[in-house]
């Protein structure tokens, strides 16, 4: 298998272009705009062949995704930050029609205030949306995703549209030796796209997405929770014929040392590999340290994230948003609830990491010190959260007016 | 005795669609609503058609042939738009109920 | 897949629950007809939303999906894109949205399709405010019209639809009025033969949200014409058309004095109506001289 270099946003790009999209509808926004540029290339030099349309908004990127997939072709699209936010009335149309397009996102922050760097509040605010996420930690990753995404959402007994999250910058603009699949190899594993569900056609007509009563809602909704109950099997049928065809492992959640380990935390992207750094640091002092990296949000793993767990008594979560208002944020709700106390574990939130403020070596060695504060006694509780600058309240001083 | 069925349960030419979507087409009884209808003056009337083409419900037929004007009133709504706009003013509004 | 519970004349079923006296039935069944059964259609939410069906029950023989109340014509630009890129030329693309959804909300996807030209026939039926939620204003509503959000009347003047969508350069514009069907099929079939992005505004009074007898709906939309506050034009390949200077241009009262909406609107206002009728009117008759 080639060898080639990409940066994250790149290897969606490859991705896409693996899949071939019929229609590509792309906003710019920071930092995904050169998805949106590379794909407007592939269609020039003809090694897309779609149609690319050059949409004023996101809003409208996701619904000419929408009402372009309803005609019986794959399509592409992707955003970021706000560009989400903007999408998120659209995103629920395609879920809810069960159109199945696959979105790499580029996490990063939402105002205010304005932000360019990267955390999870843009996709962690669309967690209920009805779509699938999955949480990359890696380039070869992006690209592993996005493929594995297109079988997973297309599956006709889930038909649930995906996001792709990655960290912006991170990993959009971080360049990265990526093992790339040759055109037809790729090809035979997505497959070309078939409408499985509803769809425009003027020889078998249906009027899509009308107003529905009351009592056909619910209803509608439980098919929707079911196809987030199949996806959850799916993908690990799909992550197992990935690793058959090409060698490489994908998870649902991936476990690091955690077999015998006491104390753990939870990731989520591209810090995991620093929290791996941290705990073979910890393992090397005879410390038992593990990690436990979400890749697959939604659906959560709740299972697997329980009996990875099992076993661990003291368990950090580190958020990459702020969750505000809530007891701890959103990764670490998800956990907890997973948990329930079934395992016996105490469970503690770490909040961190916001807009590109680094989740550095040092970040994940104070956790793992509050953490094993806790588990030997010392402390009661952890400080929820972390990297924060003493003068947080006073940051901004100016004159009384006189 | 409950003798069991032969028959499959689901017919094979139907597919089942997940989702939001209308696929019978159906009509609402608008005729319900209507507190006037029209009634023709069949000698004033000259077959021109207005009437028919400004009617919202598509209710009226008009023949060439000379026969009466024709009414769906499973859906005129009884708006009056016809009688307004008659040019020989062949028709008027009359209650709902009452005789021609 | 469509099964027939009813028998409709034409592509519209013969029972729709418009109000009393609403013409957007005609205006569906014309458009259709002249369309044909190679359609899909883009209805977003409004009055023009009892065409995409409830439930199971559809309203409609031809596809089509009912959008959100701005983007109507970007998922008719995703419909349009997604045939050419099967090879489907023959499938025609048509969106029938409300004034609010064209002229408030959705104006920019409606701008953003325009620019692009997109191969898609757009046409807004203008009520003048936002009749299926309970008449609201909107930025359709003319000066002086009483709404739910105007009750003193709307302080100002409307939102010029046609030179908005003549600044995008379309191929073909027109507006059209419920008074004359006759002149409203003849623009529709000439926006069917045509490719790129069409626009059609068509006048359709609103009973209940204007305030005048059910059955004066084409009376009401024929006096508007007369007085100039409706201008029937045509835009073709740069050229802009009028037709006949109406007879009544720049006379206000008889048309206020219709509707219940205007009822608060003083001598003053009706006089500064007028002046902006007229105004408006000769505006436009210059610039169809100019090209």
């Amino acid at each position: 298998m080639p060898v080639k270099m990409f940066d994250g946003n790149g290897a969606a790009v490859e991705a896409i272009r693996l899949a071939r999209p019929g229609v590509i509808a792309a906003y710019p926004i920071t930092p995904q705009s050169s998805i949106a540029e590379h794909l407007a290339d592939e269609v020039a030099n003809g090694s897309i062949d779609a149609e690319y349309v050059r949409v004023e908004s996101e809003h409208s990127a996701m619904s000419v995704s929408i009402g372009a997939q309803l005609t019986g072709v794959r399509v592409a699209t992707a955003t970021a930050s706000v560009g989400l936010a903007l999408m998120h009335e659209v995103c629920g149309v395609a879920a809810g029609c069960r159109v199945p397009i696959v979105m790499p996102v580029v996490n990063r922050s939402l105002v205010a205030p304005w932000s360019l760097w990267c955390d999870h509040s843009d996709t962690m605010a669309e967690r209920d949306t009805g779509w699938l996420q999955f949480y990359c930690a890696t380039v070869q990753e992006i690209l592993d995703l996005t493929l594995c995404a297109y079988r997973i959402s297309e599956h006709e007994e889930v038909l649930t549209p995906s996001m792709v999250c990655f960290d912006g910058f991170y990993l959009s603009h971080s360049m990265q030796r990526v093992d790339t699949p040759e055109d037809e190899e790729a090809w035979s594993f997505v497959g070309p796209y078939v409408r499985k569900n509803m769809y425009l056609d003027t020889k078998d007509v249906m009027f899509i997405n009308d107003l529905c009563p009351t009592v056909e809602h619910t209803e509608m909704k439980y098919q929707q929770m079911m196809g987030f109950k199949r996806a959850a099997e799916v993908a690990k049928e799909v992550f197992a014929e990935y690793k058959q065809r090409f060698g490489r492992e994908l998870h649902t959640v991936e476990k690091y040392m955690l077999d015998d380990a006491d104390v753990a935390v939870v990731t989520i992207g591209s810090m995991s590999g620093t929290g791996k750094y941290v705990v073979n640091q910890l393992r090397e002092k005879g410390v038992k340290a593990g990690l436990l990296r979400i890749c697959m949000f939604r659906p959560f793993p709740a299972e697997e994230v329980r009996e990875a767990l099992r076993g661990v008594k003291v368990v950090g979560v580190v958020d990459r948003s702020s969750g505000l208002g809530a007891a701890q944020g959103p990764v670490c709700s998800e956990v907890k609830a997973a948990l329930c106390g079934e395992t016996g574990a105490r469970v503690f939130g770490f909040t961190g990491g916001i807009a590109g403020r680094d989740i550095s070596d040092g970040s994940f060695r104070k956790i793992f010190g509050e953490l094993f504060d806790v588990y030997e006694g010392r402390a009661d509780d952890c400080k929820a959260w972390f990297d924060v600058r003493d003068d947080a309240m006073s940051i901004r001083e100016v004159d009384m007016p006189c | 005795m409950q003798t069991q069925r032969n028959t499959p349960t689901s017919t094979p030419s139907k597919r089942r669609v997940l989702g939001p979507c209308s696929h019978i087409l159906s009509a609402a009884h608008t005729g319900s609503w209507r507190l006037e209808r029209p009634s023709v003056d069949e000698s004033a009337c000259i077959r021109c058609g207005t009437c028919a083409r400004y009617c919202p419900t598509a209710c009226i037929s008009v023949s060439k042939e000379g026969a009466p004007l024709s009414f769906d009133w499973d859906y005129c709504k009884g708006c009056g738009i016809c009688a307004n706009e008659c040019p020989k003013h062949a028709l008027k509004m009359i209650p709902e109920g009452s005789g021609d | 897949m469509l099964t027939y519970k009813v028998q409709p004349k034409g592509a519209v079923s013969p029972g729709i629950s418009t109000c009393q006296g609403c013409m957007i039935d005609v205006i569906f069944r014309n458009v259709l007809e002249i369309m044909g059964d190679d359609t899909v259609l883009v209805v977003p939410p409004g009055c023009a939303a009892q065409f995409s069906g409830t439930g199971p029950e559809a309203s409609v023989t031809v596809p089509g999906i009912q959008g959100n109340l701005e983007n109507s014509a970007a998922i008719a630009s995703g419909i349009s894109n997604g045939f050419r890129h099967q090879g489907n030329k023959h499938t025609k693309v048509v969106v029938i949205a409300g004034d609010g959804g064209t002229v408030d909300i959705g104006i920019q996807s409606l701008s953003g399709a325009m620019e692009r030209n997109e191969d898609i026939l757009y046409i807004c039926y203008d009520n003048e405010a936002y009749m299926n939620t309970g008449i609201q204003g909107s930025s359709s509503t003319p000066f002086a019209a009483s709404t739910t959000t105007t009750p003193a009347g709307k302080p100002v003047n409307s939102k010029d639809l046609i030179q908005i969508v003549m600044a995008h350069h379309v191929p073909y514009a027109a507006t059209a009025s419920v008074a004359n069907i006759p002149d409203l099929r003849r623009k529709v079939q000439k926006a069917r033969d045509i490719e790129g992005c069409r626009v059609l505004h068509i006048m359709s009074p609103c009973p209940t949200g204007w305030g005048y007898p059910s059955a004066k709906t084409v009376e009401v939309a024929r006096e508007a014409i007369n007085c100039g506050a409706w201008v029937l034009l045509e835009y073709e390949n740069g050229k802009l058309s009028l037709g006949r200077r109406p007879a009544a241009l720049g006379e206000a009262e008889k048309y206020f004095g219709m509707q219940k909406r205007f009822k608060g609107a003083s001598a003053e206002d009706i006089k500064s109506a007028s002046a902006h009728f007229v105004e408006r009117y000769e505006y436009l008759e210059k610039l169809s001289e100019l090209c």
